[in-house]
């Protein structure tokens, strides 16, 4: 192409060669799909979500397939946040140069609080990005981001003890997003990731169960791009931080869309899984769409339809 | 190592009502061990599919799979020259080089394919190999003759008795007393567990679980074992009796 696209963006200060992050739980720590393709293309990484605590996550069968996307319920995963700074960020250092996005779950406000201190201290980490998506232990069960008070308060609490930018990443599973999102706004977050799953269900019609082994889990995939592009354009025409969209996210095509929504950065889940290749793919279609679309400069379109 | 590619499809024909041989031709230097299993992209279908490779050679794959739902289903009505998006090299497999000299391989339907390549290895290595495979009844037995033309004492139990023994593939453990040092296996769960109960030797086998990537980034495949958190598509599906968590 004899053109130069630019491809850049810009996330409270952090630059980004091009706006495609794979998504958290999409991409562990880097590594598999290190195998596939040299992963310094990516404009950055959200890496696995991490809680205090080592957590082998719920049952199997964890795993159902449905029409355009897939349900999961893996239960967060992960070896905790200590052994994520010992170990996986520093692999991760060797195969990935760029700056990272560290995504954190908690299951009270203090452990939110002591992993987002302890990540914030790491030089590769760039973003904060926190799952609010996780039951609050201290209130029956109820998921922090389910309310704009609840979602505050998180969002208070870690910028408390943080230096970094943080992005409170919003469950799609509430009455009023915008509320929720203009709570986290006033209460400090430096931007907002959406869409996290939409809680999903299927059933074994055979064995008349549950596929998954918890009944429940997110929902992802293409077919819940729609919903994640009306969000991002609610949240972002509502409030004045960037915004991070994410969900079903599979072309070049879908991330303009995201960005004409108001997304300043944009983050592929599903189609990880589904193909290895699919954020290195988006990356190279993103100057014909560009060209296709009369685009120069992505940031140019981030927000523009009214 | 794994890596995704481009497979065209030239031989697609049923062993029995429900269970289809499939040849993919293609590159196949990412496959390294027996027991390993490729992971399958099919139209209209979300997630890809994986099945246990069954044999390879330079240029092909052999794989055999039991048509059971909609993606296995549009598998057996494919066409000879179509092409498929096939990631290879998944999984550990099975390993050939553990010092033995009489293994005995045990496998329970759409289980029975891993172990041929295996049987084939094992047998070129100069070993003893002993076969046994289990079936619910005598329309459903196929490979029996592969791996004895490949040289091994095969045994064949079938739960209505209709063919071999009468029982599960223990049943024909016993009964034909068969002499082995060491076993690989691959079967539904509970033939696993009842060989690991009729036996001390060691062994090892395969497993299986609804999988998300196959690779290991999703974590939808996870198990605990005596020795950490496993994911079956990276870690396994093969796993040492000694590790397993019944």
């Amino acid at each position: 192409m004899e053109k130069n696209f630019d491809l850049s963006v810009e996330l409270c200060g952090v630059k980004l060669d091009n706006p495609i992050i794979p998504a958290s739980g999409t991409f562990g720590f880097g590594k598999e799909h290190n195998a596939f393709y040299d992963i310094n293309i990516l404009g950055s990484i959200s890496i696995k979500g991490t809680t205090r605590e080592a957590r082998f996550g719920n049952p199997t069968p964890r795993i159902a397939e449905c029409r355009a996307g897939l349900i999961n319920s893996v239960g967060l995963q992960n070896p905790g946040v200590d052994a994520v700074v010992a170990n996986e960020l520093p692999a991760l250092r060797k195969i990935f140069r760029k700056p990272i996005v560290a995504n954190i779950s908690g299951f009270s406000i203090e452990e939110y609080k002591e992993c987002c201190a302890k990540v914030d201290k790491q030089e590769q980490v760039a973003i904060i990005e926190v799952n609010v998506s996780c039951p609050n232990v201290h209130n029956g069960g109820m998921s922090f981001g389910t309310q704009p008070e609840m979602a505050a308060e998180v969002t208070r609490a870690v910028k408390s003890v943080t230096t970094k930018p943080v992005f409170i990443k919003l469950s799609p599973n509430v009455t009023d997003i915008v509320a929720i999102a203009k709570a986290c706004e006033q209460a400090g977050a430096d931007g907002i990731c959406l869409i996290n799953t939409l809680l999903g269900m299927r059933i074994d019609t055979k064995r008349r169960k549950p596929v998954i082994a918890n009944k429940m889990g997110g929902f992802s995939g293409p077919a819940i791009f729609p919903v994640a592009v009306r969000m991002v354009y609610q949240v972002a025409k509502a409030c004045n931080i960037p915004v991070m969209g994410c969900g079903g996210v599979e072309s070049a095509s879908d991330v303009i869309e995201m960005m004409m929504a108001g997304a300043t950065a944009v983050q592929v889940g599903a189609a990880n899984l589904k193909d290895p290749y699919a954020c290195k793919r988006i990356i190279e279609e993103l100057p014909a769409e560009m060209e296709r679309l009369g685009i120069e400069k992505l940031t140019d379109i981030i927000g523009i339809v009214e | 190592m794994y890596k995704k590619g481009i497979y065209k499809i030239v031989a697609n024909t049923p062993l029995t009502r429900e269970v289809y041989r499939m040849v993919l031709e293609g590159d196949t230097q990412w496959i390294k061990r027996p027991g390993q299993f490729v992971n399958i992209e099919l139209e209209g279908l979300y997630l890809r599919r994986p099945i246990s490779i069954c044999d390879w050679d330079e240029k092909s794959i052999t794989i055999i799979y039991k048509v059971v739902g909609k993606g296995t289903e549009q598998m057996s009505r494919m066409q000879l020259g179509a092409t498929l998006d096939v990631l290879t090299g998944l999984g550990n497999g099975f390993n050939p080089d553990v010092e033995n000299e009489k293994p005995l391989l045990v496998g329970g339907g759409v289980g029975v394919p891993p172990l041929y390549h295996l049987a084939k290895m094992l047998i070129a290595a100069g070993r003893k190999v002993s076969v046994v495979l289990g079936f619910n009844t005598a329309a459903e037995v196929f490979y029996a003759d592969e791996f004895r033309e490949l040289g091994a004492d095969v045994y064949v139990a079938t739960a209505d008795g209709s063919v071999g023994v009468k029982g599960f593939v223990t049943d024909a453990i016993q009964q034909e007393q068969i002499d082995f040092d060491y076993f690989y296996s691959c079967g539904p769960l509970p033939m696993l567990k009842a060989l690991c109960g009729c036996t001390d030797k060691a062994g090892e086998l395969s497993f299986e679980e609804r999988m998300g990537c196959g690779f290991g980034a999703c974590m939808g495949c996870s198990c605990k074992t005596l020795t950490g958190n496993k994911r079956i598509c990276k870690e396994g599906p093969v796993m040492r009796r000694e590790e397993i968590i019944w």
